[in-house]
Formats: structure tokens, sequence, C-alpha cells
């Protein structure tokens, strides 16, 4: 058993740790926020150039092919960074929708371009009741055209095409059809717009039936994890680096205990979140038979985790973490946001405790 | 990374699993609450029988007895000894932390001396580390020794001390120079139990049992030839002994943890909340499945730091929130198994009413010492900003 990465996969991490460090600098972070779509076509293609716009899809379609624990790195690397725009909508959402539900034709057409980087895209899921659960979604396609409203859409304005969950299948909706609107809704996390989408006697067509969704929600929700991560990884190194600096009483206020334990919390918190993340993308990447609870585990762990880590770190930074200049509110209104999308901790605990106490019981590999 | 276990470490896990199908008692369960007075002949002819095939100590190189298991078979191991909810070994401390130890700074004629008594249970250890005066600040403990002649003469007391009752020799530390800086004036010593001037009273906790005892050493001689190690280097022995406190037994821990989350949820289906089941309560169900959620995340931790150390040779990073993570969760559990429980949850041992005769009373009351015991969990979060965090020392 070896539960650390592989040389490869180090290799994956360091070098989009560069990456983003090099493309996607605090600078540019937010030149790109203050901007209505957070979209930049030049990053878009340096993106698509390291083959991250493809990483987990096939070699056919124009990917990479390669597994979700690399996927998880990724993220883990785009989150340190706050990378903005429409990377998770397009490549891991739609990608992994499309992936999951689309035939081979699909995939040929939407898929791969996706890969190489040529589309944007994203998932409308969401509708007026903003609930998570596949259950309640209402909107249907009849005849092959949509009529109502889906809230919360991700980088819609920027989506060459949009899917669409409805509960009679997976629908895809081109951004030039026709009864589409598309108008912003103003969300906490300045990185990753978020669009009210209205159809009125729009076509669609459709990708496949609903039934393999859940797997294509399973990736985009430990993806979201792994993004949280690298958040709460970025928020605590500089924490600790602000608590080794900054001097109060003549003593960097690192060495007063009520800070440091703070400190110790943030790590042990953003490791534990960590753990859960890698098991959710290797129980993901093997189908192992517990990978829906690992999923749960992760995103639940990790959507309580990162709002402590940046409640701490704020408070830890003083006066200077309420302000607008530092970076620690960009990554603690994402962290917001990713709480709630694809099910908040509340959601995943009920979701664990359906596996655990209504059937089985939850058990990882090798216990 | 690959879960999967290895060809090698299957094959260590099935042997053992096979061993322990045929070999282990099927009858702890009448004796394990017992006082330990009672269960002693007991638990030293267990610790024998694994002795015999070559199980008690497996982390320990072959040529000292053991298998020189790797990390992850010595986790494998305490897995399999808690999944059948093995007895534990009575010379826990010599096997665990005092033999090894005197294998890495003993002398030869020590190891031939001390090593297969340990291994047979013939001889039962103890440790003398913490004082009245010394828990946390380990390095500031006063119990001094004076040279004479051939001998040290031993003064101060102990305490903390499992096994003390029953210890037939004692990894002791000493202050041997009181002129220099605190951490290097300490020395350990190997004390006979038996020598004239130590005595051992038992120390009551709050659970009402005895697992600790006071020593007190009144110009208690031991032999110059009884140092580990060397004189005034005691401090590094003492701390090698820790780091193995700090080793895979705690593989064991998810075993027990699910095991007690198994049985409240099946306790949730019959309790009833509301006029209707406790399993169907929504808060009731949040909180089990957070408690669950975390007991899988105590072990992909775990399993994240077996496999750094195997790889680099050192503990990493991840090992120093084990400790406080799997205290806390373990005084959490407990915490729900009370609200499951509600006036249940408080009555004793022996008590007709009580449920699983009472163990929730006794663990609820036994978890508080978990984030005491082997370093508090403000020790822990020190040593996390300081050694792992490279905060300044707060001390």
């Amino acid at each position: 058993m070896q539960f650390g990465l592989t040389e490869s996969q180090e290799f994956l991490r360091n070098s989009a740790r560069q990456f983003f460090a090099g493309e996607c600098p605090s600078a540019e972070m937010r030149r790109l926020l203050g901007t209505d779509t957070a979209y930049d076509a030049s990053l878009w293609s340096k993106l698509a150039d390291q083959g991250y716009t493809g990483i987990i899809y096939p070699e056919a379609y124009g990917g990479v092919g390669l597994g979700k624990v690399e996927l998880m790195l990724l993220m883990e690397e785009a989150g340190r960074a706050l990378l903005p725009g429409p990377f998770f909508s397009t490549v891991v959402l739609a990608g992994s929708v499309l992936d999951a539900v689309g035939t081979p034709a699909h995939k040929k057409q939407y898929l791969e371009p996706i890969c190489k980087g040529e589309v944007r895209s994203t998932v409308a899921i969401l509708e007026a009741g903003a609930s998570w659960n596949l259950r309640d979604m209402q909107l249907s396609a009849v005849n092959g055209k949509l009529n109502g409203e889906k809230f919360f859409v991700s980088d819609a304005a920027v989506a060459d095409f949009l899917i669409v969950v409805a509960p009679n299948g997976v629908f895809l909706v081109n951004a030039q059809a026709r009864g589409l609107t598309i108008s912003p809704m103003s969300g906490m996390d300045l990185t990753r717009k978020l669009y009210a989408v209205e159809f009125n006697n729009t076509p669609a067509e459709e990708l496949g039936s609903n039934l393999n969704l859940p797997r294509a929600f399973d990736i985009a929700t430990a993806a979201l994890a792994a993004e949280l991560v690298g958040g709460m990884q970025r928020t605590l190194d500089v924490t600790v680096e602000y608590a080794k600096t900054r001097k109060q009483f003549g003593k960097p206020i690192g060495m007063f205990q009520a800070v440091q334990h703070q400190c110790a919390d943030m790590y042990l918190e953003t490791e534990s979140s960590r753990s859960a993340v890698y098991y959710a993308g290797w129980a993901l990447e093997e189908n192992a038979p517990d990978a829906a609870t690992a999923i749960s585990i992760a995103k639940m762990y990790c959507s309580d985790a990162a709002r402590s880590v940046g409640n701490h770190g704020i408070q830890i930074h003083g006066g200077m973490g309420f302000t607008w200049e530092n970076d620690l509110h960009l990554y603690y209104r994402r962290a917001k946001a990713s709480e709630t999308a694809f099910g908040d901790a509340t959601f995943h605990r009920e979701r664990i405790a359906s596996m655990v106490i209504d059937s089985g019981s939850v058990s990882a590999k090798g216990a | 990374m690959d879960l999967n276990l290895a060809a090698e470490e299957s094959a260590f896990r099935d042997e053992f699993r096979a061993w322990l199908a045929a070999n282990a008692p099927k009858d702890w369960n009448e004796w394990c609450e017992k006082p330990l007075e009672e269960s002693f002949p007991y638990l030293r002819a267990w610790q024998r029988k694994l002795h015999e095939s070559r199980w008690a100590a497996v982390s320990w190189p072959k040529e000292y007895g053991g298998r020189s298991a790797t990390l992850m078979e010595q986790a494998l191991f305490w897995e399999e000894m808690a999944r059948v909810d093995a007895p534990p070994m009575v010379n826990a401390l010599g096997l665990g932390l005092i033999g090894p130890t005197i294998i890495a700074c003993g002398t030869e004629a020590q190891k031939k001396r001390y090593i297969p008594k340990i291994l047979s249970a013939e001889e039962i250890w103890c440790q003398g580390f913490s004082e009245p005066n010394a828990g946390s600040d380990l390095a500031g403990l006063q119990t001094e020794a004076r040279l004479d002649g051939d001998h040290y003469i031993v003064n101060g007391q102990k305490v903390w001390t499992s096994y003390g009752s029953f210890g037939n020799w004692c990894e002791l530390v000493v202050r041997t120079d009181a002129s220099v800086a605190k951490h290097k004036g300490l020395t350990v010593l190997l004390v006979d139990m038996k020598s004239s001037g130590v005595e051992v009273r038992p120390l009551r906790q709050m659970t009402g049992e005895s697992e600790f005892s006071e020593l007190f050493f009144r110009d208690v001689r031991v032999p110059l030839e009884n140092t580990l190690g060397k004189v005034n280097d005691g401090w590094n022995v003492a701390m090698s002994t820790l780091m193995y406190e700090r080793g895979s037994y705690g593989a064991r821990l998810h075993i027990i943890f699910k095991r007690f989350i198994t049985r409240l949820i099946e306790l949730s289906r019959t309790v009833q909340r509301n006029g209707r089941p406790a399993a169907e309560d929504p808060l009731i169900r949040q909180k089990l499945a957070q408690c669950s959620a975390e007991i899988e995340i105590m072990r992909f931790n775990q399993m994240r730091a077996f496999s750094r150390i195997t790889a680099t040779g050192v503990p990493g990073p991840e090992g120093s929130i084990q400790k406080i993570f799997w205290s806390e969760l373990n005084q959490r559990l407990q915490q729900i198994a009370q609200e499951l429980l509600g006036s249940y949850g408080q009555l004793l041992a022996g008590d007709p009413h009580a449920i699983d005769n009472g163990i929730w009373s006794y663990a609820y009351l036994r978890t508080r010492g978990n984030t005491i015991e082997a370093g508090t969990s403000e020790v822990q979060r020190n040593i996390i900003g300081h050694f792992v965090l490279g905060l300044p020392r707060s001390y």
C-alpha cells in the first residue's frame, strides 16, 4: 500500500504549481475578477497547451487520459492560485457530463473541442428551489424544446454551448440558440461568475439519459473539494508567514499560543482535507465500492474545513485580514461559494447517513 | 498512489489472521472487565503464546525475536488484533517502547539480559518519566541520581506510571547533573523494582480504576551498569522511546472506533426519540454521519503518514496531527453516545438497566483522559506550530 504520490504525480503537481504561479499570479487573478466574465482567451490557450483542458479524457477525443488522482492534484493547484474563469465549468463539469452521458458521436463533437481548448461550456443544474437533489429538477424538454429558468449557472456568458440537466434527460443548447437569455447573478465569489439562464422555446439536443449523471457529479464534487484544499493551503501559508513577521508587544504574534494553536488547527484541517480528497480521487479512479461515500466524506469535511481555515486566517491577520487589498477574502468568498455548490456539509452528511445508517456501513478499502 | 495491499502485505496479514483464528482466546470477554490483578496470569500466558510463534514484537529485528516487519505490516498486525478483539499484551510498554530503546541504545550485555524476558512477559516493564512537577515539561524533572562508587543513589517521585504495581523493571529518567541546561543533565537508568527504597502507590483515576501508579524512590541503589545509553544523554534516549509511542499502534484505532459507531448506529434503530427511532432523527443522523466520516479521515491520515515514513524514513508532518485527531474524535464519539442514550448513558457497569453493561458511561469518562495522556493537545499544537509550521517557540 502506498498512499503517496508517484513520481509522475509529483511532477504534474509541481509543474502545475509553477504554471499557475507564472501565468496566474495574484495581480493577474485580481485583474480578471474585475472583468465581466473573469475569462481570458490567452490564459485559456496556455491551459490547453499544458494539456489541462483534456486532463482526464480519452486520447481518442484529444485528451491526456490521466486519472482522477491527477485531476485532484491539478485542481488543488488551481485552487491555490484561485484560478478565475470557466476551467471548472468547462473542463471538470461539462467535460465529465459529456464523458458520462454522451454517445461517441457527441464526444467527438463536443468533448474533443473542450479537450483541445477550443470551446468553453458549463452545466445548468439548479432551479428556483436551489436544490442539489436531482429529484427536485422540474425543467423538462418537451419535443426538443426547453422552457423555464435555471439559476446559479457558472460561467454561462462565455459558454459556446450549455448542458442542461432535466428530469427526462441531459440536453445540450447552443449559445446562439433562439430563446436563450443569459443574465448575470452577482455572487460572492468574484472569480467564478454566476448567471440566470432563461429558456423560451429553446431548441435542445438530447445527449442521453441522466442515469450516469451521478458519476459526473461525483467527479465534479471531488474536484471542487480538491480546489478547496488548494485554497486552504494558500490561506495557511500566507497566515503562517504573517504570524512570523507581524510583531506586537515586541514579538512575532506567531509566538503567542492563542495564535499558534489556531495555525495548528488550520494545518490539521488542511491536511485532513487533503487526505480525504486524495482518497476520494483514488476511489473514483478504481471504482471502489465506497467511492460515493468517499466523495461525500471529502466534500463534507472540506466544506466545513475551508470556512474554518478562512476564519482563522482572517482572524490572525487582524485588521489587515479585513481589508480589500488582502487576498484572503477572495479565497474566503470562493470557499463559501464552493461550500454550497454540489451540496454543503449538511447535505453530504445526510447522504453519508443514508449509506451508513439506512444501508450497510461505510468502509474504506483495506479496512 | 496505490491503496491496495502489496502481495507481501496481504501474505503477512493472512498469515497472522489465520494464526489468530486458531490461537486467539475465545473467552476474553469474560476476563476483560476484571481488575488487572485477576487477569494478569491470563494476559501473561497470552503474550507468551504470541511470542512462541514470533508474533509478540513484529517490528523488532529478526535477530531479537521479531519479524523486521515494515510499518505497513505493523499497522496490519494491530488491525488484525483489534478486529478479533484480541486481549492486549501485558508487557505492552516493554514491547512497544522500552525493548526498542534497549535494542537501539543498550549494550550487548543489556540486550542479552533484558530482551528475552520482555518478549516472554517474564519481566514486566514500566516507565518512570513524568513527575508531579514535570509533565509536559518533561526535561524539568527533579528525581536525582547521585554517584556513590559503582552505584547511583536515586531519590525522587514519579507519577502516571502504567503497570506500576506489576512492574519488575522500570525505565527511569533521572537528573545526574543539575549544573547544566535541563535537557543536558539527564540519564536513563534501568531499575529493579524490588530494590530497597522503591514504593509503588496505585493512583485512582476518575473512572475509579487504577491504570497508573505513583512511584517513590528513597535512597535506591542502582548499579552503574544499569545505565541505558550514555550518562547525561538521557534526553535523547527518552525521546527515542517516545518516538515509538507514536508508531503503528494507532492503526488499531479505526477498527475500535468503527466498532463503537456501528454499535451506536444499531442502538439508534431501537432508541426512541420524539416518537420514532433515533435513526430517523435528522440531528442524530447528522452527528452519526459526521463521526463515521471522521473515523474514515483518521484512517486516511494514518495511511498517508505511514506511507510517508516508509518512503522517507522519518515521520512526515501528517504524523503530528494524529494524536489531536483521534483523541478529540474519541471524545466527540462518546458525547454522541451519551446524547443518543440519554438517561441510560450514565449507568455504570453492573447496573441491571445499563446498556452494554455500562461501557458507554465508562468510555465517556475514560476518553476525557485521551487529550491529556501521551502528550496533551496543547503540547501537540505547540509541536505543530513550532516544528511543522516553523513558528517561533512559544514557551
